[in-house]
């Protein structure tokens, strides 16, 4: 199930401009290390891996582990080179995938 | 109320866990015993990533507050001096923690066209008081660290509600 | 024996000053954190209650029930039809004379108007239509009525919020009133405003209810914590509304 996200990023920019992409998303990341009151342990759920794509090309990617907080924030730079799609991929250890798109216009 | 809806946390608070009276947490962080990376693990860890290069201070700028208000959430941010050519750039940074149970925190892995001198944000977990580490893997082979000191001290008023 | 018991009487109620019983200026909540904290609630694109209040946008416009009724179908651009709504709530509904919060008006319009189920407290959904709501708010100072049918209920509260409670014996004044801004083991203690909730509590890892908090205070004394939604969590919600009268609502916040 795709979990809801933040993405902050400007509609356009200028070619060869630098810009900052700030992004949320809502997940547990429940480490796996920590214990009910009953003393039994709570089953890791955390996201792996984020990987962003600009006009297709691999701008961004991150190996996620459970020492990242609960709804991993990630903020980046990339430059603006061509109007294009930017494609967000987040997966988690039990396989769920969400994917967030933004165009982005390059004047 | 009379439409008042059924409420979600209610098994969170248990008679038990307020008779209790101590401060009382009904998840237990990390039990003792349990698993917790060791200064060895973490040299092993740099190592492969580094396949024995020597990393060197510098280039890189590690920024963590001094004192954490919450273990859950630190804030961090990582920027490395790079002219992020083709020639020249970053194409790695790697956190490392010496005290959390796995020593590895996140790597991030960029293109030079995160433009110059790149900064990365993001927010970690931290265990308990404990030095952090950044590793920026460069174009040329070269490693470069910055290391920072956080002291995580938990509010005093918690509930486990 | 006799001595005791008016020393134990005496020791029922705490009573601020009459003339310090607003806290002057009154502070934001935020103000209280550490710069960390405050930083990260004063971006918006780092700040994680803004996960919610996208989501509540998305509620906003989602048809329901038997006839699909949506917010947006009767209050339109939130932005405009929102704006300053939650900087005087809690309020008396004029037709039932009950004292609703945002949760509770938004619950009540999904009972009455839409024929649909409430929402829980702490489910995603109220949590994200409350922040979404609150946030349109944004910058306004916070003014409650408590006069003429807000009366009861404000004076309900003040009692509340004077009365010690708990094994711990602690009335919220001696804390938010007699000691605000002096630390408490590695805290500093607020006022105890109320302009930055809904707020995503890093301890809680996710956004949580005002309510959610005041349960965790009467946790933190030992006393009863009551249910979300209690008569004596609406009315202490009210008069920290008015306590903190003229603050700008700046949720959703972030607190340790």
């Amino acid at each position: 199930m795709p979990q809801p996200t933040r993405i902050v990023l400007p509609a356009s920019a200028k070619k060869g401009e630098v810009f900052q992409i700030k992004t949320i998303i809502q997940h547990e990341m429940e480490s796996g290390f920590r214990r009910n009151d009953r003393g039994v342990a709570i089953p890791r759920h955390i996201i792996t891996s984020f990987v962003v794509t600009y006009a297709g090309a691999e701008i961004f990617r991150a190996d996620v582990f459970p020492g990242v907080a609960a709804n991993p924030y990630f903020a980046f730079t990339t430059t603006a080179t061509e109007t294009g799609e930017v494609v967000f991929t987040w997966t988690d250890d039990r396989g769920d995938v969400t994917t967030e798109r933004r165009t982005l216009t390059v004047t | 109320m009379s439409n008042e809806p059924a409420t979600t946390s209610d098994t969170m608070l248990t008679r038990r866990a307020l008779v209790a009276g101590g401060v009382a947490i009904c998840l237990v962080p990390i039990a003792s015993g349990a698993a917790q990376a060791t200064p060895a693990e973490m040299a092993d860890a740099i190592r492969a990533l580094t396949g024995g290069t020597t990393v060197k201070p510098g280039r890189v700028k590690l920024v963590l507050p001094e004192l954490a208000e919450n273990g859950n959430i630190v804030s961090l941010s990582v920027n490395v001096d790079s002219p992020m050519t083709d020639a020249d750039h970053v194409k790695s940074v790697h956190i490392f923690s010496e005290m959390n149970p796995i020593t590895t925190l996140v790597r991030f892995h960029v293109s030079p066209r995160a433009g110059r001198n790149p900064t990365l944000l993001t927010n970690i977990r931290l265990a308990d008081s404990q030095r952090v580490t950044a590793i920026a893997a460069m174009s040329d082979g070269s490693f470069w660290s910055s290391d920072a000191n956080v002291v995580v001290t938990i509010a005093a008023c918690i509930d486990g509600g | 024996m006799r001595v005791l018991l008016p020393v134990l009487l005496a020791s029922l109620a705490w009573s601020a000053a009459a003339a310090d019983e607003r806290p002057s200026p009154p502070r934001p909540g935020v103000e209280f954190q550490s710069s960390d904290t405050r930083q990260m609630q004063g971006d918006e694109g780092a700040n994680p209650g803004m996960l919610w209040v996208e989501q509540g946008a998305s509620l906003w416009r989602r048809p329901e029930g038997p006839a699909q009724m949506s917010c947006a179908r009767c209050h339109q651009d939130a932005t405009v039809s929102m704006k300053g709504v939650a900087a005087r709530y809690p309020a008396v509904d004029a037709a039932s004379g009950a004292l609703l919060n945002v949760e509770g008006r938004i619950n009540q319009c999904r009972k009455t108007r839409m024929s649909v189920v409430p929402f829980a407290y702490e489910s995603n959904e109220l949590l994200a239509l409350t922040a979404f709501v609150t946030h349109q708010s944004r910058g306004i100072p916070r003014k409650v009525a408590v006069d003429g049918p807000a009366r009861p209920y404000f004076e309900a509260g003040r009692t509340f919020y004077a009365s010690r409670q708990g094994q711990l014996n602690l009335a919220c004044g001696q804390c938010h009133t007699d000691n605000a801004g002096k630390r408490l083991r590695g805290d500093v203690i607020s006022q105890g405003q109320t302009d930055g909730w809904p707020a995503y509590r890093l301890e809680w890892q996710t956004l949580g209810s005002l309510h959610r908090r005041l349960r965790a205070c009467s946790l933190g004394v030992r006393a009863d914590v009551l249910d979300y939604g209690a008569p004596e969590y609406l009315a202490l919600e009210l008069y920290l509304g008015w306590r903190g009268e003229g603050l700008p609502i700046d949720s959703p916040g972030v607190r340790r």
